[in-house]
């Protein structure tokens, strides 16, 4: 279905990377945002405090960041299409609860515009050193879908995306944003509303008593069932059934967790979004995401015009990792290299799928700053050796 | 004595509609005053003829919490401490269905006490059934924040050193609009108490005495449930409108009860739409829910 | 029932009745409802439900004046009375 005109701003706007991704959450109809300021990311929650009342949403600032993440479950099974936003240590403090999230299958979507860490950090400078907290910073095995936008444009989209994916997959959604990308301006072209395409929350379509919360024989991606038209249903964040009912025992807990995992694992194919360039006779692959995959333009353009045969790849989802993409290039290149503003986390997982066939590299620091573009034609010029 | 099994006669408990009886027998311990509690819910929602299905339940961890598994209602059991803010989220998306949290004083008040004192101060309107145990009982007995001062438990063996909340107190000075306490012996009361407040329009806070026979009757050598029932209902005093600065309780001291607050203040949403009003004047449309629907 | 003094509609006023029913297999044996039946009906009994406890049994099931009390206070959902109708058979009822 389309996007609600009433919703979207369409036309062209002069906008932060924050303000677009509030932009675009509403686009996509959200209605509910329970959020906690902290910097890099409260202006998307002071946009949302000024668009919310003249369409019908709700905006609280919640009492800490672990309300917030607990009012976006409760009201998202209200119905709604909900998100928070939060920086590094308040994503921290979410970690709990977003395992609450993925455990009771809801549908919402939390930002974390990664500033410098770890503890109070740099509040207003960049990093991107939450990525492995982002896939396995809740307790648990369990499958994450995270997103990483490069420009005030893509802020607008993926948040738009990330919406759709909630829906499709029943589960909260990470934006990996970095402070740098929120607080860059640049223009940013809001489609009309008839041109945004959204998925819908999938309710079931039996009668109150003949359907359970999580009917996972039946479907991979189980239908919700709606609060208050009859069905009277519970659900729990233990280890549980198809009911819904909790059942402690190691059985019950393969299921349940199998599931979790399934339900990503199984659909990497649609879900993964990678911009590859200049890859068919390519020796070196350089690969980023976020502020850094921009950085890196200037240094591959450079290595290009010196007869460096470097392609690159961008990963837009960055969470499910493409392993298989990774692995089938690893065979065929000289070396991988990864940029990001951190001591190596996706670059562990670049690594790993490498397994030794080609050489691997890591342009990393630890933040405060988007990377020096020599760093990078420097690495790339040790790597086509 | 004969027994005459009268077939014409229902066979099932009145209480049985509204609970899950796939999964009776509940866990609770013989002579844990929780049962009784839930008795008293379901009592009071059977007399308020209130529609069941816009009905739901939130609850978080501990003994209490596993209250929202057994009743035959849309119900949420989430992680702990966290019941409140999750129902508030649930209660704004869905502002046509009554909210009622029902979790224990570990859960409440502990972990989940920042969240009591804001969504309180709001004044949201959902209902709170903090049932008071005086103890962490589903994790083996630990001390809670309403451990009464020299108590023993599990991590305080010697006895607590800290003095404990007043819940009454705490919730009133919070902002709710009505504060009540019961001993899970005053059915009867306790049923109009729940009744009134799942009526109330704001924040609405009833505190339940309730006996931990396995844990904190055992820990302390109180005697069985029974007789901690006893205690409380034999030591309480009836107080309506109480000064909230003396209902303290002390170890197996008396037990003020009553309804202590009941005062009118706009909710949470009230405001909201007060405020919106006064800013866009007639742009703006009071909040309906998040599907338009109250 | 004593009155200290004879109410003036003591001909219109009936004392209604109650019909036990006991669900031996859920109680708990936690005697609450023996402790606080306000006619003293029931006493825990001798005999043993399949989970080794003493469900109560009514001594006296005449005197049951179907106050509820037993099914409110009841932890397990156990026990519960209804109410007799004029001219019903009054009968104890222990169901499994």
């Amino acid at each position: 279905m389309k996007a609600n005109k009433e919703n979207v701003l369409t036309g062209s706007h002069y906008l932060d990377g924050n303000h677009a991704t509030a932009e675009g959450a509403i686009a996509a109809g959200c209605k509910f945002f329970a959020g906690y300021p902290i910097t890099p990311s409260t202006e998307i929650a002071e946009r949302v405090a000024r668009r919310f009342p003249l369409i019908g949403g709700v905006f609280i600032q919640m009492e800490d960041e672990l309300a917030s993440m607990n009012a976006i479950l409760g009201a998202a099974w209200g119905g709604a299409k909900t998100m928070s936003c939060t920086s590094g240590p308040g994503f921290s403090l979410m970690m709990e609860n977003f395992g609450l999230g993925i455990m009771l299958e809801t549908p919402c979507v939390l930002v974390n515009v990664q500033r410098g860490g770890p503890s109070t950090g740099l509040p207003t400078l960049p990093g991107q050193a939450d990525m492995m907290q982002a896939r396995w910073g809740s307790h648990g095995d369990y499958e994450v879908i995270a997103l990483a936008p490069d420009s005030p444009q893509e802020s607008f989209e993926l948040a738009v995306h990330a919406f759709n994916l909630s829906e499709k997959y029943r589960m909260p959604i990470l934006i990996m944003s970095d402070e740098c990308v929120g607080h860059m301006t640049e223009k940013v072209i809001i489609p009309p509303a008839e041109d945004i395409d959204l998925v819908e929350r999938r309710f079931t379509d039996k009668p109150p008593g003949e359907a359970w919360p999580f009917e996972w024989s039946k479907e991979l991606i189980p239908p919700m069932l709606p609060v208050g038209k009859g069905y009277k249903f519970h659900i729990t964040g233990l280890t549980h059934d198809e009911r819904g009912y909790p059942v402690i025992n190691a059985e019950a807990h393969e299921k349940n967790v199998r599931h979790l995992i399934d339900k990503v694992k199984k659909n990497v194919d649609d879900i993964i979004w990678l911009e590859e360039r200049d890859m068919e006779d390519a020796e070196v692959v350089v690969i980023g995401y976020g502020i850094s995959s921009r950085v890196m333009q200037p240094a591959i353009t450079k290595a290009r015009k010196e007869g460096m045969k470097v392609g690159q790849i961008k990963m837009v989802t960055v969470w499910p990792f493409p392993e298989k993409r990774i692995r089938e290039l690893a065979g065929k290149v000289k070396a991988l290299i990864m940029v990001e503003m951190n001591y190596g986390q996706v670059f562990l997982e670049m690594d790993r799928c490498a397994a030794g066939k080609c050489r691997t590299y890591l342009v990393g620091h630890a933040g405060g700053t988007v990377h020096k573009p020599e760093n990078i034609y420097n690495t790339i010029k040790e790597a086509v050796k | 004595m004969s027994i005459e099994v009268n077939k014409s006669v229902a066979e099932t408990h009145p209480m049985e509609k509204i609970l899950r009886m796939d999964r009776i027998p509940h866990i609770w311990c013989p002579t844990c005053g929780l049962g009784t509690v839930v008795t008293a819910m379901a009592e009071a929602l059977e007399q308020l003829d209130l529609d069941l299905n816009k009905v739901a339940f939130v609850s978080g961890i501990g003994c209490t919490g596993r209250v929202a598994g057994y009743m035959k209602l849309d119900s949420f059991h989430t992680t702990h401490g966290r019941a409140i803010p999750f129902a508030l989220g649930l209660h704004v998306a869905r502002p046509d269905m009554k909210i009622i949290v029902f979790s224990g004083d570990g859960d409440l008040i502990s972990i989940g006490g920042n969240h009591l004192i804001h969504t309180a101060r709001r004044n949201a309107d959902i209902t709170v059934i903090c049932v008071n145990n005086f103890i962490y009982a589903m994790t083996g007995g630990q001390a809670a924040p309403t451990t009464p001062i020299s108590a023993k438990s599990a991590t305080s063996p010697y006895g607590t050193y800290e003095h404990p909340f007043n819940l009454p107190l705490l919730a009133a000075s919070s902002g709710a609009v009505y504060v009540a306490r019961w001993t899970a012996l005053h059915v009867r009361r306790l049923t109009i108490s729940m009744k009134e407040a799942i009526t109330k329009r704001g924040f609405s806070f009833v505190e339940v005495i309730a006996p931990c026979s396995t844990l904190y009757a055992r820990l302390n050598k109180l005697g069985s449930g029974l007789d901690l029932m006893k205690f409380y209902h034999d030591n309480s005093v009836i107080k309506h409108g109480a000064d909230l600065r003396e209902v303290d309780i002390d170890y197996q001291s008396k037990i003020v009860v009553g309804k202590f607050l009941d005062i009118e203040k706009p909710t949470f949403l009230d405001c909201m739409n007060e405020g919106n009003r006064k800013a866009f004047g007639d742009k703006y449309k009071p909040y309906g829910g998040c599907n338009g629907n109250v | 029932m004593k009155f200290w003094r004879i109410p003036l509609d003591i001909d219109q006023i009936k004392i209604p009745r109650g019909e036990l029913h006991i669900i031996k297999e859920r109680c708990k044996g936690c005697g609450f409802c023996v402790e606080y039946c306000p006619k003293d009906v029931l006493k825990l009994s001798n005999e043993f439900n399949a989970k080794g406890y003493h469900p109560p049994a009514a001594v006296k099931p005449e005197e049951c004046v179907n106050c509820h009390l037993c099914e409110l206070l009841c932890p397990d959902f156990a026990i519960y009375s209804l109410r007799v109708e004029e001219g019903q058979k009054e009968v104890s009822l222990e169901s499994q």
